[in-house]
């Protein structure tokens, strides 16, 4: 039974660990005292965090004219990165929902952590539609509800969709979030000897007991969560895409948008969760939960997904050749060799040229590598939403109009604070519960089925 | 065995093909108030205990459909019944531009929903005083063992038989488990002053939270509800202009429209000799007319000018516009004493503009003669 079989998949689980020994390792971080590394990255992310709080600040009391924003470049950072962010929680509902219908078994060891990456990275995108309005605390406004102005949203508007889209988004993904970390709970719950922890456990773990007659209901929601979240997931980038694509401005009314955006959402999320991942095992010594045959897969989908993006790109400049209209013509050609040519060339080396380099398999297996290429693959997705978005804009139809966006300094430490906040969250997350799924790993260590089993 | 109520009898196994042979047993023992509880879902076992399949689909299915009909049903009432607004030239009912809609609340409410049923509904949690909760067993199959619980109320139980049973089927540790004395018999007393005193902490923040929330917050900046605006109001001064007045003249030698400055003034005459009425009688002009004068001329002069009003009674008599006299007026005369006031009247030229004014004369003529027709009239 301990033979290696080859006919078998081979295990996600490097060797074959003792059950008991898999909690210990995974509520380790949990039960024993923050290291000093721990609260370095704590006061740096905060930090950051504290940057968010001056900027969104100087934006409530004196208003959103303390950015760059300018008619005609309504939309510049804040869009950008509300886009950029909500792409990169696009991973971890991938990896939790769509790599388990597809029965993907080396998804179990990153999936709680991805997914709780989708949901810290929905937090912070949300954060840009709010304070893009202007006015936060009236943002009930954009839901339809009964009010003394007798007026309803308008459907018709992509805008409100995104509404929907995202919110709807954000609850499904903590959803099956938490769903996944009831049993974890219980174990914790069982574990642990602190009073406090244990009332805390009891509340959030519900009483679970581990009986299979709930595991069969409990397989049954998860499977029906995973088969909703997949189309929620693709519908959430493709609504984000309508917001573009709706509209009637050169450069981004294109039918491709849809499909285009969610690769590029995926791309740019799995470069993100394989960053993150990369110090989460150096740190927890994880090596053998996340293994390296994981992290290669991550590179694979991270290279097919990069391709369809350049694929997109050369699309783009194709129709807009092909479709005769000088106007789209000049759109691109302004894209490429205008004034925003770095921001465009600058996309394209990082997210078509340096995710080709995965070809290779030593490369896809060589960490120092994979990680630079996987920052230069969120550099490269940052600067693509922004090069969509104000390029676009800053050349509309009236050349008397044209603009070029020039970002102020509170621009800078919103998009530096939104990372101190998303890196706040997961260092928190990583600290409080456990960062990988304790109940799905075990079930996935060789030995842990029966070995008679009608499957 | 010590006055305790027994809940179960457990089986601890090390293996999880143990724990799918022992399942298998209890079901041919004719066991049916059975459970086993392992630390994951052990694949196997469903068929093992002969459970039947979810149902929680159907609950999805339910709730998810419900969803995408309800949320057509609410666009459609409020874009094409409650509030029809044409945007971009779209019919009211546009249906292509629901569907993303529709789609994201199937999904919200299939979620939650089938989550909501299964927590609640399905397994009744949360429920931390279940008699398995803070046992050896539950310690063990939480972690790295598998168990079957056999409960006291199965009609086949007796407490020698089911030892027997999980020792033939080589359970590792059998163990006993019993009903929590104190816990069946807690009972949460009202009057506890811990009790009162938390209920009296949330009833002062909440209370404190909200006024300050709203009586507060709200006109603080930067939640002023545009209070603060850098507008200037009349009367204010202004850096900008020289003359340091934030209000501006009129730029010299111009006339506003509808401004044209009056020409007669003190010269009441010499106005109704040159002033023509350019307003002719229409239903509009007459609408007007009677709008302008029930507001303006009618408390001294009557509804209907005959000087009933009020403030008939008064010195001076406010006097009926039937008279001779302004019944042979022309209209420029009445425009003159309209536009400067007589005697104790005042001047309308602020209240009432020159087109307004014509108006109100119109309608003047035709109370005059409803009250004095002329003979073709009559006809």
């Amino acid at each position: 039974m301990s033979t290696v079989d080859l006919t078998q998949e081979l295990s996600v689980i490097e060797g074959k660990p003792p059950l008991r020994e898999l909690d210990d390792l995974i509520s380790k971080p949990i039960d024993a005292k923050a290291s000093k590394k721990f609260y370095i990255a704590l006061t740096i992310s905060g930090s950051m965090l504290s940057l968010l709080v001056i900027g969104l600040g100087l934006t409530f009391y004196y208003g959103i004219g303390m950015w760059g924003n300018n008619i005609p470049v309504g939309w510049a950072f804040d869009i950008t990165n509300f886009v950029f962010w909500v792409g990169i929680g696009h991973a971890g509902t991938l990896i939790s929902a769509i790599l388990f219908l597809l029965r993907q078994k080396w998804r179990t060891g990153i999936a709680r952590f991805a997914e709780g990456m989708t949901i810290f990275a929905v937090m912070t995108a949300g954060l840009f539609p709010l304070i893009h309005v202007g006015r936060p605390w009236l943002a009930a406004y954009l839901f339809p509800y009964p009010n003394q102005h007798s007026i309803w949203v308008n459907f018709d508007s992509p805008l409100l969709w995104d509404v929907f889209a995202v919110s709807t988004y954000f609850i499904v993904s903590l959803v099956f979030w938490y769903v996944g970390l009831i049993p974890d709970f219980a174990t914790l719950r069982e574990r642990t000897t602190h009073k406090i922890k244990k009332i805390i456990y009891s509340i959030f773990g519900m009483g679970w007991r581990f009986s299979n007659k709930h595991w069969q209901h409990y397989e049954m929601v998860y499977l029906i969560l995973a088969g909703f979240a997949t189309p929620l997931v693709l519908s959430v980038h493709t609504i984000v895409s309508f917001d573009f694509a709706v509209s009637i401005l050169p450069g981004w009314h294109a039918t491709i948008f849809p499909p285009y955006f969610v690769a590029g959402a995926v791309f740019s999320g799995f470069a993100m969760v394989q960053n993150v991942l990369i110090i989460v095992r150096k740190v927890f010594n994880y090596e053998h939960i996340i293994t390296l045959d994981t992290l290669e897969k991550m590179n694979k989908i991270m290279l097919l997904t990069g391709s369809m993006v350049g694929y997109a790109y050369a699309m783009e400049f194709f129709i807009a050749w092909y479709s005769g209209l000088p106007i789209e013509r000049f759109t691109f050609i302004n894209r490429a060799f205008g004034p925003y040519a770095w921001a465009y060339w600058i996309m394209i080396s990082c997210n078509v040229i340096s995710p080709q380099l995965f070809w290779s398999r030593k490369i896809r297996r060589t960490i120092p590598v994979m990680f630079v290429i996987a920052i230069f693959v969120n550099i490269g997705m940052w600067f693509e939403r922004f090069v969509i978005i104000v390029s676009s804009l800053s050349r509309d139809f009236l050349p008397s109009s044209w603009h070029l966006f020039v970002p102020t300094y509170t621009d800078f430490m919103i998009l530096i604070g939104s990372f101190g906040f998303f890196f706040t969250w997961l260092l928190l997350f990583a600290k409080a519960l456990p960062v990988v799924s304790m109940a799905e790993v075990k079930a996935t260590v060789t030995g842990s089925q029966p070995s008679h089993g009608g499957h | 065995m010590s006055g305790k109520i027994l809940y179960s009898y457990t089986g601890i196994f090390d293996t999880p093909d143990q724990i799918i042979h022992a399942a298998e047993k209890a079901v041919e023992e004719g066991y049916t108030k059975y459970d086993v509880n392992t630390p994951y879902p052990v694949h196997g076992m469903d068929e093992a205990m002969k459970l039947k399949p979810s149902k929680l689909g159907y609950v999805a299915l339910i709730f998810g459909l419900s969803g995408t009909l309800s949320a057509l049903l609410t666009i459609w009432w409020m874009s094409a019944i409650n509030y029809p607004i044409v945007i971009g030239g779209k019919p009211l009912f546009s249906f292509p531009a629901y569907v993303p809609i529709m789609f994201e609340v199937t999904v919200l409410s299939a979620a939650i929903m089938t989550v909501v049923a299964m927590l609640f509904f399905f397994f009744k949690l949360p429920n931390n005083s279940h008699p398995l909760h803070g046992t050896v067993y539950m310690k063990k199959v939480s972690a790295d063992k598998y168990g079957i619980s056999i409960q006291a109320d199965d009609p086949k139980f007796s407490e020698s038989s089911v030892r027997k049973f999980l020792e033939s089927v080589h359970a590792a540790e059998i163990i006993p488990i019993y009903w929590d004395e104190e816990e069946i018999n807690h009972q949460n007393k009202i009057f506890e002053p811990k009790f009162i005193v938390f209920l009296a902490a949330v009833a002062l923040i909440t209370s404190g939270v909200t006024y300050f929330s709203f009586n507060k917050l709200m006109y603080m900046v930067p939640f002023n509800w545009m209070m603060d605006q850098p507008k200037l109001s009349a009367q204010q001064s202004s850096p900008i202009f020289t003359d340091g007045f934030g209000m501006r003249q009129p730029v010299a030698g111009t006339v506003a429209r509808g401004y044209m400055p009056y020409q007669f003034k003190g010269q009441s005459d010499i106005a109704g000799a040159k002033l023509i009425n350019p307003i002719p009688v229409s239903k509009e002009s007459l609408a007007l007319g009677k709008t302008k004068f029930d507001i303006y001329c009618s408390p001294c002069h009557g509804y209907n000018a005959d000087g009933a009003s009020r403030l008939r009674g008064q010195f001076p008599n406010p006097p009926s516009l039937h008279s001779d006299k302004v019944r042979t007026w022309t209209d420029g005369r009445i425009f003159a004493v309209i536009t400067e006031g007589q005697n104790i009247m005042p001047s309308y030229s602020s209240q009432l503009s020159v087109d307004e004014r014509w108006a109100v004369i119109n309608y003047i003529r035709a109370l005059q003669r409803a009250l004095n027709a002329k003979e073709s009239d009559v006809q």
